[in-house]
């Protein structure tokens, strides 16, 4: 059991658990593949204090380099879902379930739109949890939908458990088996009445009974049902305090401006109020 | 009453009888570890009223196949052994709670 969990391993999710650990507390930053943080590909940063001429790499790196230094732990997996109980949050990680008495959600900006078919086939075929369904699907056609940096390792590993596998993508899918085969495209619609029969992806019909769709993270309201969101973005207040008791958040899930500045700055008031939380809680 | 895991043998016996609650999960889920603790409580709670099962989908793939399960933890309601009710994905304890009072 952490004392806090942040999900999100950007310069808020990071300022945010430092500034747990100024506070003597334990925290957990849960981020996915480091491909997926945008400030990972900037080119070149101007306007962070101190920092003339960086590259959003190199910001990244001496963020998380100063955050181990100070004790935060990591771990690398997918946030699917958060659920509060009896004064605990609890977090599932792919296969493996954290716990924590406060949360901070750092998590970026998410692009929540889905696929046409999509919500209406969760469950029914669809699925955001390779680890967890992938079982279900042995000998089945199965499409991967591969938005997340570590996309193709998820479907190799569905096609060693023995599904039979089509990758989709937009993007490059760097790492895959060359035995799969793989469709690039980026509009896509889940087919199938009562069940998934397909996934149309550009002008091709791929025939399956599983689709997988791997973003890189959740969106805020399907990770915390009941979660308020002002737009698209969650709804805080001066302290970062959402709508749900204990969970705060900080970064370009708060909205506007998406600069480093203002997620380190929020991420600190954030993490501040987190501790401050877990007091008043005991 | 702890929860009681079901199998592909008993199932059938165990649930022909009132209302029952069965929780389709396995050992690699991060969302089924989740649920187990939301399930304990309830089994507790419902004790006399309800039976709560677990069905290990990686032990019983056939109870899995029967029922169609198709993403995990998948929580399926009986009454007199027929279904007329199913949860999938992890919910807060009152989406489980709301369905057994209405029917109990």
């Amino acid at each position: 059991m952490y004392d806090v969990a942040v999900i999100g391993g950007g310069p808020a999710g990071l300022s945010a658990a430092i500034q747990v650990r100024a506070r003597g507390r334990s925290v957990l930053v849960v981020s996915g593949d480091l491909r997926d943080n945008p400030l990972y590909k900037t080119e070149r940063i101007d306007n962070y204090l101190g920092f003339y001429d960086v590259t959003g790499g190199e910001l990244l790196e001496r963020f998380r380099s100063h955050a181990r230094q100070m004790g935060v732990e990591e771990k690398e997996g997918r946030v699917l879902n958060i659920m509060p109980m009896n004064g605990t949050f609890y977090l599932s990680v792919g296969s493996e379930m954290e716990q924590a008495r406060a949360v901070v959600l750092a998590t970026g900006v998410v692009r929540s739109a889905k696929y046409p078919g999509e919500g209406e086939h969760l469950g029914a075929g669809v699925s955001y949890c390779a680890t967890c369904d992938g079982m279900l699907y042995r000998g089945k056609e199965v499409a991967v939908v591969g938005l997340a940096a570590d996309a193709p390792q998820e479907a190799n590993w569905l096609k060693e458990i023995g599904c039979k596998v089509t990758y989709v993508s937009p993007n490059p899918a760097d790492g895959l088996r060359s035995d799969i085969p793989a469709v690039k495209a980026g509009k896509l619609e889940v087919l199938g009445e009562q069940k998934v029969e397909g996934l149309r992806a550009g002008g091709t019909t791929i025939p399956c009974e599983g689709v997988f769709i791997l973003r890189p993270s959740m969106a805020p309201a399907e990770l915390l049902p009941g979660l308020e969101l002002e737009g698209s973005y969650i709804k805080v207040d001066g302290n970062m305090a959402t709508s749900i008791p204990g969970v705060f958040a900080a970064g370009d899930c708060t909205g506007l401006p998406l600069q480093v500045s203002k997620a380190v700055g929020e991420g600190q008031v954030a993490g501040h109020r987190a501790a401050e939380y877990l007091e008043y809680i005991s | 009453m702890a929860i009681i895991h079901l199998t592909k043998d008993g199932f059938d016996k165990a649930v022909s009888n009132g209302i029952s609650m069965v929780d389709f999960w396995a050992s690699w889920c991060g969302p089924c570890k989740m649920l187990a603790p939301v399930m304990e409580d309830l089994a507790g709670k419902y004790e006399g009223k309800a039976l709560v099962g677990k069905v290990n989908v990686d032990d019983e793939p056939d109870l899995a196949m029967r029922f169609g399960v198709m993403s995990i933890p998948t929580v399926v309601f009986l009454k007199d052994g027929k279904e007329f009710d199913r949860k999938v994905g992890v919910m807060p304890p009152a989406a489980y709670t709301n369905v057994l009072d209405a029917n109990l």
